[in-house]
């Protein structure tokens, strides 16, 4: 339904919303509108007859302008456009020569014209928007206007003429084209500006595919200047995401992906291998958000330490001391994300006295995700410099105790410090490598792996990591990852009545060391994923190229730069079910295989008393890994292993794959040493064991006695004492020597 | 770790009862346990029993710090105090002196403080004795030792020193390395 052209109904006036409205055509119409032609014959017009009267009175005063070059306003129409003369447009109204204008309202008019003006002389218009003052520099865009024109009209008709145009049409089709979109042109320009633009793209699309090897190779040696690599990338990819129309005939689609990726290297400075990466990882529009969001630094945050104040007073104290802030967002009632600051905030007397901590945003995700609550035990794998460690600290109210363990000992520096200044009481620091920890201690509530990463979420921090970066270290850094979360799984104790729960983190993007990592514990685990509470970010990944993830893994969270606004980084949540750890049938590796059956072989030599909780198939393994920590030297095991049953095992267990080629080794020493019979039988039943055997008896006696030998031992895997073995060994014995 | 010697308590707990006085009593016996000293590597650390057996289980040279240090042992047997125990000392201190905002970065950065940057201070301050610096937002700075009493502070001239600086927040990123 119209607006009531009603020129007696009120228009509301005044500064607020309402009177921002559009105004209603029939106000406007009063301008225009000569009062005597408001009235034909003996009928009043109608609300159409009045708007064509006011067309005609327009018309009839500057039919000429219709001439003017399409590119916006004509120059009379940049006068009234302005912002700055907005009171001289009722003066001018006579002027204005687009019919279609007329029917908006004043700020729609001049908003339109903003844009026009935009497009084309952005610095006029800001100088117009600043400068309101009088009717010179009206004049003088006038003349600008009118020098522009000239030129415009020359080229358009060179572009008709020709094909190829210069840079400068082409920028006049871009802006033509989006000022199409804009405004209603004539059917006659708008179809010209098509043709021109679609003759733009397949000039583009021709350019960059022009560049054979010969021309790449020319390339290398004449350095390309940015701005035609920038276009070119751009270019690259709009046909890539319109490949079937905007394609080339002929060209494949990995020529294309070919040149952006090494046009996206040279552009950005990043290593072959990470651009392939990121070009798997990442769709291309997102890709190039991904890149540019790289190039700039994230915003500074804090997190205010609640043991010592809270966040509104500490803002208040920023505040006043001339720091520009906000609070982080709803996710978080600690984090305040400053802006600027005229002091610096990493030595203000609030941060010295403790009352914050400079910390990135995405570093609050695993805690609050992790959840500590009071009264709780909770191991932080790998704590520098100790941000974690201190927001753990106080959503547990200096209650319970953490351990703050690195493997680095001068990045240990920093997290004394911080627990110090931020008055964190109930922390113990260590140093260990995060994979001795189960045998340290165990039996924590809550763990926190914040692993040590090849940092491709954090380049905005790390420039260097574009380029340093190859396949060989994402894979070194997997596999320690992989070694680090078995030891963490190990170190929960799936019992606790409030906890069982690890946050497993790394500030990457990589699939290998984020969804791989940790689908390889659920496999090798009694473990689960739960949701990470956190309602916002990227879920992870089901499926990679060629990998197939379990389906659980939808529940861990992936965090963008150029999403999130945070550092790239990876949270995923997992429960402990229990504190058995799996068998092999779970693990495909040959050795763990061959280990198992020389384990068999070689049966309880040393059982634990603790061993109860095992199942049967896994004590071989680890009463093997026994009498090898008894024969060999082994003297890092505190005495504490032997009353943590629960411990003892999965630390067994979780030293079993790593070792299952020392046994072979360790037995063929020792048993040189000690137990000639036992060495005989292992590698007797190695009927696959490698390089290590010495062939000391016949192939053909060895098959003879296997078979009788497994018989033998498997009746007893699980019921034979120490002794009792020693006992059939030397039976054993006597029958080969019998024999 | 070890417990701290006779010798050792008795040298660490006069330095602290020149600032906090008898209030060392709290210290040990608080509401929520029991808290104990021990000595680990020159270093002497308060901490909570709980966390005490937690860290019997670490290594001596994997052990890198527990609960909260308070302060060192020089070669020679004398008792350092750092500024990490400002925390538990600032609750309980006696004699408390108030620096100006104008002279408070002065004083974070290690320079004693003069007549001119006095704010406040406590009454029947003797010459020499321990006290603990506040801002005048009542934030604890650090400690100092009052190098005249309230008297003579109201007579002298403003540009005399009047608390020799011991340890000051400052020292967190000035001295970081030093606290472990």
């Amino acid at each position: 339904m119209g607006r009531k052209l009603d020129p007696t109904i009120k228009v509301k006036r005044g500064p607020g919303r309402k009177a921002r409205k559009q105004k209603g055509a029939e106000t406007e119409l009063t301008k225009f509108l000569v009062e005597g032609k408001t009235v034909v014959g003996r009928k009043k017009l109608s609300s159409r007859a009045r708007k064509r009267a006011v067309k005609r009175a327009q018309v009839t005063k500057e039919p000429k302008q219709e001439e003017k070059p399409k590119k916006g306003f004509s120059d009379e129409n940049n006068k009234w456009l302005k912002p700055a003369q907005r009171k001289r447009k009722i003066e001018q109204s006579e002027e204005a020569e687009d019919s279609d204008s007329q029917w908006e309202d004043d700020d729609d008019d001049n908003e339109e014209g903003f844009i026009n003006k935009q497009m084309e002389e952005e610095d006029d218009d800001d100088e117009d928007m600043v400068d309101d003052y009088g009717a010179d520099e009206g004049d003088d865009q006038d003349s600008d206007g009118e020098e522009l024109l000239p030129i415009e009209k020359a080229a358009r008709k060179q572009k008709k003429q020709t094909s190829v145009k210069p840079e400068s049409d082409d920028d006049d089709d871009e802006e033509e084209e989006e000022e199409d979109d804009d405004e209603e042109k004539e059917d006659l320009k708008e179809d010209e500006d098509e043709e021109d633009t679609v003759q733009a793209n397949f000039d583009e699309t021709e350019q960059f595919k022009l560049p054979g090897a010969a021309d790449r190779a020319k390339e290398g040696l004449l350095q390309m200047d940015l701005q035609t690599i920038h276009q070119r990338i751009r270019d690259n990819v709009d046909v890539l995401s319109h490949f079937t129309e905007k394609r080339e005939e002929g060209k494949e689609r990995s020529e294309y992906l070919s040149l952006l990726r090494s046009d996206l290297c040279t552009y950005y400075s990043y290593n072959e291998f990470l651009i392939s990466k990121l070009m798997d990882l990442f769709p291309l529009s997102e890709l190039i958000d991904f890149l540019e969001a790289n190039e700039i630094q994230r915003p500074v945050t804090i997190r205010t330490n609640t043991l010592k104040t809270r966040r509104r007073d500490l803002a208040q104290a920023l505040i006043n001391r001339g720091v520009n802030l906000d609070p982080l967002g709803k996710w978080s009632k600690v984090g305040l994300v400053i802006y600027d600051s005229s002091v610096p905030i990493g030595a203000t007397p609030e941060y010295l006295s403790g009352q914050y901590m400079l910390q990135g945003a995405s570093s609050f995700l695993p805690v609050m995700a992790l959840s500590p609550q009071e009264g709780e035990s909770v191991l932080d794998m790998s704590a520098a410099p100790g941000g974690k460690t201190t927001y753990m600290a106080q959503l547990m109210r200096n209650t319970g105790m953490i351990v703050a363990n690195d493997a680095n000992a001068d990045r240990l520096k920093s997290v004394v410090g911080n627990i110090h200044r931020l008055g964190v009481t109930n922390a113990v620091i260590c140093n260990y490598d995060g994979r001795q920890f189960p045998k340290v201690m165990g039996g924590f509530d809550r763990v926190l792996l914040d692993a040590p990463c090849s940092g491709t979420g954090v380049i905005s921090k790390d420039p260097g990591v574009k380029t340093s970066k190859d396949e060989a270290d994402i894979l070194r850094s997997a596999h320690l990852q992989k070694e680090l979360i078995l030891s963490a799984i190990d170190s929960v104790n799936a019992d606790s009545p409030t906890g069982g729960y690890l946050v497993y983190c790394t500030c990457s993007i990589m699939v290998e060391e984020n969804e791989w990592v940790v689908d390889y514990a659920l496999k090798k685990r009694n473990v689960k994923l739960v949701p990470t509470g956190l309602d916002f970010g990227n879920e992870g990944f089901i499926r990679f190229k060629e990998r197939r993830f379990h389906p659980s893994l939808k529940l861990s969270r992936r965090f963008y730069p150029h999403s999130q606004n945070m550092d790239g980084f990876f949270v995923a949540k997992l429960k402990k079910l229990s504190n058995t750890i799996p068998t092999a049938p779970k693990e495909t590796e040959d050795e763990v295989e061959s280990t198992k059956t020389e384990t068999a072989a070689s049966s309880e030599q040393i059982q634990k008393p603790e061993s109860k909780q095992r199942k049967p198939s896994s004590t071989p393994e680890k009463s093997n890994m026994g009498k090898k920590q008894k024969l060999k030297q082994k003297k890092s095991e505190p005495p504490i292993i032997r009353k943590k049953a629960g411990v003892k095992s999965e630390n067994k267990k979780s030293d079993g794959p790593k070792k299952a080629k020392i046994p072979k080794l360790d037995g063929e020493a020792s048993k040189k040493s000690k137990k000639p019979d036992i060495k005989q039988k292992v590698k007797e039943l190695n009927g696959d064991s490698t390089k290590e055997e010495k062939k000391e008896k016949s192939q053909l006696e060895k098959k003879k006695n296997k078979m009788e030998r497994k018989k033998l031992l498997k009746k007893n895997i699980n019921r034979m004492g120490k002794n009792k073995f020693r006992k059939l060994k030397n039976v054993l014995g006597q029958q080969e020597s019998g024999q | 770790m070890r417990p701290l010697t006779d010798e050792e308590t008795k040298t660490m707990f006069e330095k602290l009862s020149k600032y906090i006085g008898e209030n060392i009593r709290l210290l040990i016996d608080r509401p929520d346990g029991t808290y104990c000293f021990r000595l680990h590597n020159d270093r002497v650390y308060y901490m909570s029993e709980r966390i005490l057996k937690l860290a019997t289980n670490i290594s001596r040279d994997k052990l890198v710090s527990v609960g909260t240090c308070f302060g060192k042992f020089t070669k020679t047997q004398k008792f350092r105090l750092h500024i990490t125990a400002l925390d538990f000392l600032a609750p309980y201190a006696k004699f408390k002196v108030w620096v100006k905002p104008g002279s408070e970065q002065s004083f974070l950065y290690g320079n004693h403080i003069m007549k001119s940057g006095l704010g406040r201070i406590t009454e029947n301050t003797a010459q020499y004795q321990g006290v603990v610096v506040y801002s005048m937002a009542d934030v604890p700075l650090g400690f100092g030792v009052a190098a005249k009493t309230t008297q003579e502070c109201r007579m002298v001239d403003p540009m005399s020193i009047v608390v020799f600086h011991q340890a000051d927040i400052g020292e967190y990123i000035r001295s970081e390395d030093t606290l472990t």
